[in-house]
This record gives C-alpha cells, sequence and structure tokens, in this order.
C-alpha cells in the first residue's frame, strides 16, 4: 500500500487513534481488576452489603 | 423481561455479564472486516490517501457527539426519575466520549496540515467540538468534585443538558457559518456525496467504533456499580467502626 507524500500524516492519526483506544481499554480493565480486589478484601473480611444491611441497599 | 427488570443494578450486572463477551466479539469482528476494508479503498481524487485518516476521523466525531446525547438521556432519567443507573450511565459515558472527541480532533489536526496547510484553524466547526472536548472535562471534573454521588449526578445532569445546546451547533456550524471544514457529507438531504467504494467501509468503520462504545460503556457502567458498592462497604465499615 503506498501511502503518498503524507504518509506520516495518516500514520501517525492511526497510531494516535490505537493509543487512544488502548488506554481507554486499560483504564477500564484495570479500575474493575483494582475495584474486584477492594469487594473481596470487603468480603474476606466478613464485610458485605446483603449480610450487613437488610433493607435492601440499592447497590 | 420490563425496562425496569434491566434498570436493576444487579440485574443489570448478571446481564451484561453474558452479553459482554459477544459484543467484544462483535466489535473485533467489525474492525477486522473494516481495517480490511479500508486497506483495499482507493484513494480520493482530491485528497489521495489522507482519506484514509477519514475512516478514524469521521466515525470518532459521531461518537464524541453520541456519548453526549447518551449523557443527555441518561441526565433526563436522573432528573426525572432519579433513578441511579441513569447516573451511572452518565457517569460513565463522559470518559469515553471524551476519548472519542480527543481522537476527533487529533486525527482532523493530521488529517488538515496536509489538506488545509494548517493543524488548526478557530471556525466553528473545530471551535465547536473543542468546546464538546472541554464539556467533557468540566463533567468529569464535576463528577470528582462532590463526593456524594446522587448530587453530583443531579449537578452533572444539569450541565450536560446546557450543554446539549452544541450538539445542534456543532452538526450545523457549517451550514451556518462560512467554515474551512467541508460541509456535510455522510448524512445530508439528497443523501450522501461519497462514492460508494469510500462510503462502504466508512460505513463499517463506523459500526465497528460504535459497537466499541457500546462495549466499552457497558464495561465502564459495570466497574462505576462495583465502585458505588465499595463505598457503600466503606461507610457500613465506618459506621461499626464508630458503634451506635
Amino acid at each position: 500500500m503506498n501511502l503518498g507524500p503524507h504518509a506520516a500524516f495518516i500514520v501517525t492519526a492511526y497510531v494516535a487513534a490505537i493509543a487512544i483506544v488502548a488506554g481507554l481499554i486499560g483504564w477500564i480493565v484495570l479500575d474493575r481488576r483494582q475495584l474486584s480486589r477492594i469487594l473481596d478484601d470487603f468480603e474476606a473480611q466478613g464485610i458485605s452489603r446483603r449480610s450487613t444491611r437488610a433493607d435492601g441497599d440499592k447497590w | 423481561m420490563s425496562l425496569i427488570d434491566l434498570a436493576n443494578p444487579s440485574r443489570f450486572l448478571a446481564l451484561t455479564a453474558r452479553a459482554l463477551p459477544w459484543l467484544a466479539a462483535a466489535t473485533v469482528l467489525a474492525f477486522a472486516i473494516g481495517i480490511t476494508q479500508v486497506y483495499f479503498a482507493p484513494d480520493d481524487y482530491q485528497q489521495g490517501a489522507t482519506v484514509k485518516i477519514m475512516f478514524l476521523h469521521v466515525p470518532a466525531a459521531w461518537l464524541g457527539i453520541f456519548a453526549w446525547i447518551v449523557m443527555s438521556g441518561a441526565a433526563l432519567g436522573t432528573l426525572v426519575w432519579r433513578h441511579p443507573l441513569a447516573d451511572v450511565a452518565a457517569k460513565a459515558a463522559a470518559p469515553i466520549g471524551a476519548a472519542f472527541t480527543l481522537m476527533c480532533l487529533v486525527t482532523g489536526s493530521l488529517w488538515g496540515r496536509p489538506m488545509w496547510g494548517t493543524y488548526w484553524v478557530w471556525d466553528a466547526r473545530l471551535t465547536s467540538v473543542l468546546v464538546l472536548f472541554l464539556m467533557y472535562l468540566g463533567v468529569i471534573a464535576l463528577w470528582r468534585t462532590i463526593d456524594d454521588p446522587a448530587q453530583a449526578a443531579r449537578a452533572a445532569a444539569v450541565l450536560t443538558l446546557v450543554g446539549a445546546i452544541n450538539i445542534p451547533i456543532i452538526k450545523f456550524s457549517v451550514d451556518w457559518w462560512n467554515t474551512l471544514h467541508q460541509p456535510a457529507s455522510v448524512l445530508r438531504l439528497g443523501g450522501s456525496t461519497i462514492h460508494p467504494a469510500i462510503l462502504a467501509p466508512l460505513i463499517v468503520m463506523a459500526v465497528a467504533f460504535t459497537l466499541l462504545f457500546v462495549t466499552l460503556h457497558l464495561a465502564a457502567m459495570r466497574n462505576e456499580i462495583m465502585r458505588r458498592r465499595v463505598r457503600t462497604l466503606m461507610m457500613l465499615q465506618a459506621g461499626a467502626r464508630t458503634g451506635p
């Protein structure tokens, strides 16, 4: 594929797009891991929503 | 199953846990088809190969706007029905919308330099998209500023609905003002002005980016629900420590 005289602009645009999407995916995955770890810690301490709160916490 | 069942956070988590792998697979498949079509798409008769930037720039622009429309719908859910899942949807969409708007601005600049001779010009379309990006940052900052999620949701909802005024401004800026940016060429009365050989990959890439948005948004909503559970547990823990 010949990208012509403006190849650097085209390649940079695709690299930037990949970096932004990778950043979004990485942020969501790392956030999930961190939150799961905290919830597991609470579980290990015996603190859970259902057992400690019988009035139907919506979260 | 009614809509109200889906709006239950636990039901939402169960449903999205099943849907997300399929959505992720559909996203990868759509991108595989889209990128292949982009690779084989012909160069534009005027712009040459730089037209390939359009396959990123246009879907990113659409999703930057679409995410704000999603947030506006969720803002109505927050203000009218006070539903916490609407808060979650709005909060989760903001960083994703900001990312797509940033992608639109960056790819647009990189397309503009070889085609217009400049990375940036303060014309109505570019400026209104920059305003959209700044509004995303404002909403994200507002969410982070207020500790109470319900209070933050109401403040963010008002800001989101006020900011929605910018959406028609972005869309019609190229018609209302004399801009360097080209007028609408895909979604316009009288049909698209783009050749089918270039329009087809553009549509496939738009579908792929939309699937990516839906996948990331649902995953981010799941994270936000978990974050609120963590917050609830922390408050329960703090309450147990201090005693009655």
